[in-house]
């Protein structure tokens, strides 16, 4: 009984945290309580997620695992969550009396994506889906109204209509996969699924069930209310909305995707066309922005294709680099918002020509916006190069060279927005525009975000020996085979033939020494299969 | 122990020790005591960079200094540093001309001295980084962090259109990299690891095929850098705008990287489809020579003129790299160590009028040599050195590469030497206006000639104009293993290259530049005119297959 406790320990600590601001939103507009209260949630459960990482437990009548795959994003949840908190600082467009509830609905959206990462049940998904969407459709009409600017109305409607219909169709998926199976929990769906694959019933159950998905990680076609929303949405919110669904979304897909194996070309094919879709359409329409929180939206639709790129490798490699990307998009994302929520004033929008002269009027947030920029760029040595070469990397080990040319084409296009932005805050006076004063909890959330996306750019090898190998362990259906990771040999029958290589046998080009790496992956699978 | 043993620690504490100083610079706030610790470090720098010239084992093309460690596991990335007769001089360079820009900003950087300072140490840890990496993710790693400093030193502390120019300094470059990123990785997936070493010893199996992508990928990112002739618009841009500092580390560091990268990339390990393209390559390298003297030729920005010049001597080296030969290539690495401290000189000289006169035109600079005798004494010296002045150090380089290209084919060589005489005439006009100018100069009474600092600054590459010039042999004997190494694994290919070439080399390119393909009879009769180039050995001939 006890380990069920510990192993729901950080859900339990966020629940706890929800029914105390609960409580205070009963009283009298309260929100420096409510945010003290928050965030105290919030750096408990970093404690306690921390803590729980090395947590395995099956709870719920098999409808919620704890593994370590889930427990380390739940940590990354309530890293994330602390630093929202940190940098949204007093929610400067968020009208008064509503404040205790925005952080009410924060917490609760936190709380349910730290649940969905370990729902095995159809069911418990779903629900854990809802739990962390419908607070979101609440805040972001939150927002305060003024002359001019009512589009925050807009973007609710629009952000849950399309979030609705997504989700319809999602569970119009799902009621097939359930009708082909006669079950809803996933260790038992996913085996029974595998020999059904070809069937087109399985096959429209299974995209149809990705729309969720897609549309939580904004990819091309289900992209159409990102950059409304991070417009209309308060600064603090569009930084939630831009970062950690797309976590949950990852880590669901994940545990979908790896059904369908390797040479299954219509998933390939149908993952190609998104992620390629979505990098072009993105990054295109983000040269063309002047409003910097809309270029990050349309520049989140190219990161999700590139995260989609991982999931095109259908191999062990690709999720775990697919995750890692998407990590660091947390960070990288929140270093903008971070500037975006100080240089705002009075929590309007930031054009990006309002970032001018930043280095002047605030050097702290011009490095930090530096970092972030360049790390979205993919300049080395910054998470988001890293983050770029091990998606690439899985991607052209299984051959696919035409997706890798378009995506570091991609990767070029978008250098020159990224630019735009360092040419205001670096290049450019500041002109008659005010200095900025930062508070503590800024600094020390810049900080934090520069060291992460420094620290997980240039030592990036613990933290995806640990995505992998939780990888392999949440993925039952996942042949032993696939997961000699890491091991090019593995993918070089494709990419020989494709790079026309006949000279060069892959037994004599790959040396076949087994990293600790490999090996750990080994023993592990082996353990859990044995088990 | 390791840390203790200067062997195998230098090259990290090169590479790393600007990042730490840059640290401590981070929290200095006087503006003077900035200057000086940065020149301090980087002096320091250079003294400690400087035993690796006596530590280097000619004997040997291997890699030295070497160090490895386990970098990224998951990913078989390792931490692997070494130099070879290549890079040494390159590394050594960089280390050297650090102070030379610390002093040469001293009072033309006014503003944010702070930043422009960390700026600079972070511009030597990528420096170096690019020139000892031995292992391709870490060269990328370095190859593009490199961009970042680059591009505020221009965008800050440029000129007026600074901000054009650094972008397009960013973009050009990086949309030029992108490729090499992919082959980066399909190098490692057909080698089991991201080991340069180990790429260059399987280079020559690799299939035609992939061979010629890979050159394509590494040709578009290194003729960028370099830049080759249809790509070195981004040049005079960045040039003209970047500070003083900011033009010397581009002339004489930056632009070594993409000659560098055919040596270290292109060469050993696309052998086969090197020798497919050399025509149009050398073809390239004419039209570069010949373009940047013409262009040069019609300039009135100072600092353009230097600029196109750089276009012209860049030709040089990738045409002597592109001979194939060993007076080419080893011709071709001085002619880079010579630009980087000729070039880098001469935009230390421009900086100095432009401090003076707020402009670097050449009418209005004319005639100021009649001021200051000294500054017109080391501005001629320079600009005999870059117009291959017999004595300078160019003159070696050129010569050099020259004789490599006249076993290629005479008649390339016969249009190069248009681009030697343009070299003069550029040269001769701008130290003519401004040492004498004509009869109606501006006033220049007021001018003050050099100071301490100024000539300090200037005279350690003048020590190197002229000992490379009447002593060459410490600088190339250095080359000597690495350079015969690295022919003799290209040579192997040629044989099946010339078979190859009749077949299906582009039939306009190799007769129009009269390309020879079975040069071996001319090779080996033609004695060597220098004395410091070692006969070339029959088994390293790489004629000797076809003849």
């Amino acid at each position: 009984m006890t380990s069920h406790f510990t192993a729901f320990l950080p859900e339990l600590v966020l629940l706890l945290g929800a029914l105390a601001l609960f409580v205070v939103t009963l009283g009298h507009s309260r929100a420096r309580e409510a945010r003290n209260v928050a965030l105290l949630t919030a750096l408990v459960a970093v404690v306690t997620s921390a803590l729980c990482l090395g947590q395995n437990a099956t709870l719920f009548y098999g409808a919620y695992r704890v593994d370590l795959f889930s427990q380390m994003l739940k940590f990354v949840f309530a890293v994330g969550f602390t630093l929202i908190l940190l940098l949204s600082g007093g929610l400067s467009d968020i009208r008064d009396d509503v404040k205790p509830e925005y952080y009410l609905f924060l917490t609760i959206s936190v709380c349910g994506l730290t649940m969905l990462v370990s729902c095995i049940d159809l069911i418990t998904l779903v629900v854990a889906l809802e739990v962390s969407a419908f607070p979101l459709y609440l805040m972001v009409p939150m927002r305060r109204e003024r002359a001019g600017q009512r589009s925050q109305m807009e973007s609710a409607i629009k952000y849950m209509m399309f979030g609705v219909a997504a989700n319809g169709i999602m569970f119009f998926g799902m009621s097939y996969l359930f009708g082909l199976t006669g079950t809803t929990s996933l260790p038992a769906l996913l085996p029974k699924l595998r020999p059904l694959l070809h069937s087109p019933v399985a096959i429209a159950g299974l995209a149809m069930m990705f729309c969720g998905l897609y549309y939580k990680l904004a990819i091309f076609p289900f992209h159409f209310w990102t950059p409304d929303v991070y417009q209309g949405a308060s600064n603090e919110t569009a930084s939630l909305v831009a970062s950690l669904p797309k976590i949950g979304g990852v880590a669901v897909l994940i545990r979908f995707v790896s059904l369908a194996t390797p040479d299954d070309h219509t998933v390939v094919l149908l993952l190609s066309i998104l992620a390629v879709g979505s990098m072009f359409y993105g990054n295109l329409i983000a040269l063309m922005q002047k409003d910097f929180k809309r270029m990050l939206g349309f520049s989140a639709i190219a990161h999700a294709g590139y995260a989609l790129i991982g999931f095109v490798a259908l191999d062990q490699m690709g999720y775990s680099a697919a995750v890692y990307y998407i990590v660091g998009y947390l960070l990288m994302v929140l270093a903008c918002f971070v500037v975006i929520c100080k240089v705002s004033r009075d929590g309007t929008n930031v054009a990006i020509e309002e970032l001018a002269g930043l280095h002047r009027r605030a050097p702290l947030l011009a490095v930090t916006l530096g970092v972030g920029v360049f790390a979205l760029a993919g300049i080395p040595p910054f998470v988001g190069f890293m983050g770029k070469l091990t998606l690439l990397m899985a991607a052209l080990a299984k051959g696919h060279l035409v997706l890798v040319i378009l995506a570091v084409i991609n990767a070029a296009i978008a250098v020159y927005y990224y630019l735009g932005v360092v040419r205001e805050a670096w290049f450019k006076d500041p002109g008659d525009l005010p200095k900025i004063q930062l508070d503590w909890p800024t600094r020390i959330a810049c900080v934090l975000l520069m060291v992460g996306i420094l620290a997980l750019g240039i030592l990036p090898g613990r933290f995806l020996n640990t995505i992998s190998t939780s990888i392999a362990r949440a993925n039952l259906g996942e042949p032993a085979s696939a997961l000699v990771h890491g091991n090019p040999a593995a993918g070089s029958h494709d990419s020989a033939a494709l790079l026309g290589n006949k000279a060069l046998r892959p037994s004599t080009s790959a040396p076949a020494q087994a990293t600790p790496f490999t090996t750990e992956v080994h023993s592990l699978t082996t353990t859990y299969v044995n088990k | 122990m390791d840390i203790l043993n200067y062997n195998h620690s230098v090259l990290s504490v090169l590479i790393f020790s600007p990042l730490i100083a840059a640290g401590i610079a981070a929290f200095i706030r006087n503006e003077e005591r900035l200057r000086w610790w940065t020149l301090i470090y980087t002096t320091a720098a250079a003294a400690y960079s400087l035993p690796l010239y006596w530590h280097f084992n000619l004997g040997t093309a291997d890699f030295q200094f070497t160090e490895n460690a386990a970098w990224i596991p998951a990913l078989h990335i390792r931490y692997a540093l070494g130099l070879d007769g290549i890079s040494l001089l390159l590394v050594l360079l960089t280390t050297l001309v650090m102070p030379l820009c610390v002093l040469a900003s001293w009072r033309y950087i006014q503003t944010r001295v702070k930043e422009f300072m960390i700026c600079l140490l972070i511009m030597q840890t990528a420096m170096i980084g690019v020139f000892c990496a031995l292992d391709l993710v870490l060269f990328f790693c370095f190859w593009e962090a490199m961009l970042i400093p680059m591009a505020l030193l221009i965008g800050i502390w440029g000129g007026p259109r600074k901000i054009y120019a650094a972008l397009k300094f960013f973009i050009y470059t990086m949309a030029g990299s992108v490729f090499l990123l992919v082959a980066i990785i399909a190098l490692y997936l057909k080698v089991g690891s991201f080991s340069i070493p180990d790429m260059m010893k399987q280079g020559p199996l690799f299939s035609h095929q992939f061979q010629y992508w890979l050159f394509l990928a590494f040709f578009l990112s290194f003729a960028i850098k370099v830049p080759m002739f249809p790509f070195h618009t981004w040049l005079p841009a960045a040039h003209v705008e970047a500070p003083t500092a900011g033009s010397v580390l581009l002339a004489s560091i930056l632009l070594k990287m993409g000659t560098y990268g055919f040596l270290r990339f292109s060469l050993p390990m696309t052998p086969w489809a090197t020798q497919h393209f050399t025509p149009m390559i050398l073809a390239l390298s004419v039209a570069a020579i010949i373009y940047g003297g013409f262009t040069a030729l019609a300039q009135t920005d100072l600092k353009k003129l230097v600029a196109y010049s750089s276009v012209a001597h860049m030709g040089f080296a990738t045409l002597g790299i592109f001979a194939l030969n060993e007076a080419g290539l080893k011709g071709a690495l001085l002619v880079m160590i010579n630009h980087g401290v000729t070039t880098g000189a001469l935009f230390i000289v421009v900086g100095m009028i432009y401090e003076r006169l707020h402009t670097r035109d050449l009418s209005k600079a004319a005639g100021m040599g009649k001021m200051m005798p000294i500054f017109a004494a080391f501005a001629g010296m320079f600009a005999l050195s870059s117009m291959a002045f017999p004595g300078t150090n160019s003159f070696i380089g050129e010569f050099l590469v020259m004789a490599g290209g006249f076993k290629v084919s005479i008649p390339m060589m016969v249009c190069v030497v248009p681009g030697v005489v343009l070299a003069a005439a550029y040269m001769l006009r701008m130290l003519q206006r401004f040492a004498y100018g004509g009869v109606h100069n501006p006033d220049h009474s007021h001018l003050q000639d050099l100071g301490l600092r100024e000539i300090v600054t200037l005279l350690p590459l003048l020590v190197f104009v002229f000992w490379i010039g009447l002593h060459p042999a410490p600088f190339t004997r250095v080359m000597d293993a690495s350079v015969s190494h690295l022919l003799a694994e290209v040579g192997p290919a040629k044989g099946a290259q010339v078979a190859m070439t009749a077949r299906t080399a582009p039939a306009d390119l190799a007769p129009a530049l009269g390309v020879r393909q079975s040069s071996g009879a001319l090779e080996t009769s033609q004695p060597l005119l220098y004395a410091t180039v070692p006969r070339l050995q029959p088994a390293q001939n790489p004629g000797a297959a076809t003849r």
